[in-house]
């Protein structure tokens, strides 16, 4: 299951007051060094004489031994109890503080969106660090995206920048993360086993396949496209790779204008599969274009929908894992 | 590894980086994960990565960007500074993969004495990550 619609807008006022927020990320609690430098290069394989061999290093445009440029980070991470992790009252007793990202990410987990991957990153060094110097960083909230559909589960990206400085407040790198919150889709399950069954099963999904991903791809983008043959115009639904009319294999994918009326219907109380709400309309929609989808009609009575009934799309998030063109009377 | 510095002006667009062939077991992740002070469970304690959905604990973003860098150094040598990186991130890698990193010059910048290589790092899977790096080279003769 989604959230609910009051929850969702709670939720998103939440985080996008985020947005533009600027946070201390933490001092260094070790100087550069060279063990640190090694113990990286060793699990990299980095056999780089500039971080390794003073001889070299010093001969070099580096001018003695440097840190890896991509240790950046790891130079203020916050070791094996991270704040985030933490209670509130064990913040105190540490006289430790949460940071903003750190907050955005547990709001985010508080609704349900617990999982979490990376997805872009980009950095730029300012000049290389050296043994003896500290760094410190700070972070801004760039950017948190509207809810968007993955293949991980529905989501909302979080794009972070974090600016690192020296002993000397000179700034001498950045990095910009791009993170995916997600609300984790159920999975082929590894550990099912010893997994609680979710209380809100999601619907079987319906497949993907060369011919029709592009369709399926544009729902999730929440448009309903209809398939036009490009040789005779004819429009044809569900997709196919060959125009019934004319037999040319080349076409192309139109959005519906999303208008369209009841041709047919039935109402279904038996058998209940998981992840629908009994009784629901099932009914075969006549787009305003000509071609017909079958579809739900939501909104109603389903004893009040009727053949002829004018109705008009709106993709929704049906279950947690599923995005579907769905109908509702026009008023 | 000689490291020797490959010179801004002997370098071609185009030119092809040797690949880099890196072995992928338990201890690799969480040794990139130890040395980058990422203590997530999901690189280090495979029941909880499995509690997630995933099949195996999983390499760290900041050991694929030692190794991205390391791919373009181990090429260019002592005397290349890295200026700038920018990757994406696709299917995680796991223990048992190998990953597979190449990439090749793309473009030249005289002004600033830079070059700049499209990196693509591959395991059974498909790309593990795609990018690019930036890197400034002594001009040369």
């Amino acid at each position: 299951m989604t959230l609910d619609p009051r929850k969702k807008q709670e939720l998103e006022a939440k985080i996008q007051s985020y947005v533009g927020v600027e946070s201390v990320v933490g001092t260094a609690s070790d100087l550069v060094n060279e063990p640190m430098i090694r113990h990286w290069c060793e699990a990299m394989g980095d056999d780089n004489p500039a971080y390794l061999d003073p001889n070299r290093a010093k001969d070099s445009v580096h001018r003695g031994i440097v840190a890896p440029p991509p240790m950046l980070e790891a130079w203020v991470m916050p070791g094996i109890r991270p704040e985030w992790t933490l209670s509130v009252e064990e913040l105190e007793a540490q006289g430790r503080t949460i940071h903003k990202q750190a907050e955005l990410m547990n709001v985010l987990t508080e609704y349900g969106y617990s999982g979490v991957v990376g997805t872009d990153i980009e950095h730029g060094f300012e000049r290389y660090l050296k043994p003896g110097d500290q760094v410190s960083a700070t972070l801004r909230i760039e950017d948190v995206s509207e809810e968007k559909a993955t293949a991980l589960g529905i989501g909302y990206f979080v794009t972070v920048k974090r600016s690192f400085r020296d002993q000397n407040g000179d700034e001498v790198g950045w990095n910009r993360f791009r993170i995916l919150k997600f609300w984790p889709a159920e999975q082929p399950a590894a550990a099912s086993n010893d997994a609680a069954p979710s209380a809100n099963p999601t619907r079987l999904q319906p497949p993907r396949g060369h011919d029709n991903v592009w369709w399926w791809d544009a729902v999730d983008a929440g448009k309903l496209l209809i398939q036009k043959c490009d040789s005779c115009n004819t429009l044809r639904h569900p997709p196919r790779p060959m125009c019934g009319e004319c037999q040319s294999l080349d076409w192309s994918g139109v959005e519906a204008s999303g208008k369209g009326t009841v041709y047919s219907f039935t109402v279904l109380h038996h058998p209940k599969f998981p992840g629908f709400d009994y009784p629901f309309a099932a009914a075969l929609i006549e787009l305003e274009e000509g071609t017909r989808i079958v579809s739900n009609v939501l909104g109603c009575d389903p004893a009040d929908v009727y053949i002829g009934m004018p109705v008009q799309v709106s993709v929704e998030q049906v279950d947690e894992a599923t995005k579907l063109p769905i109908f509702r009377p026009v008023k | 590894m000689s490291f020797e510095t490959r010179k801004w002006n002997q370098i071609q667009v185009g030119e092809a980086l040797p690949e880099l062939s890196f072995d992928v077991d338990t201890t690799s992740i969480v040794a990139g994960a130890m040395a980058s002070r990422d203590y997530t469970p999901v690189h280090h304690d495979r029941k909880l990565a499995q509690a997630q959905g995933l099949q195996d604990i999983i390499m760290n973003t900041y050991t694929t960007q030692g190794l991205v860098v390391r791919f373009v150094t181990d090429w260019a040598g002592i005397d290349a500074v890295v200026k700038h990186m920018k990757v994406k991130l696709g299917v995680p890698t796991l223990p048992g993969q190998t990953l597979k990193v190449n990439g090749s010059v793309a473009e030249k910048d005289e002004s600033q004495g830079t070059v700049l290589v499209n990196v693509t790092g591959t395991n059974s899977w498909g790309d593990h990550v795609t990018g690019s790096v930036t890197i400034a080279l002594p001009k040369g003769a």
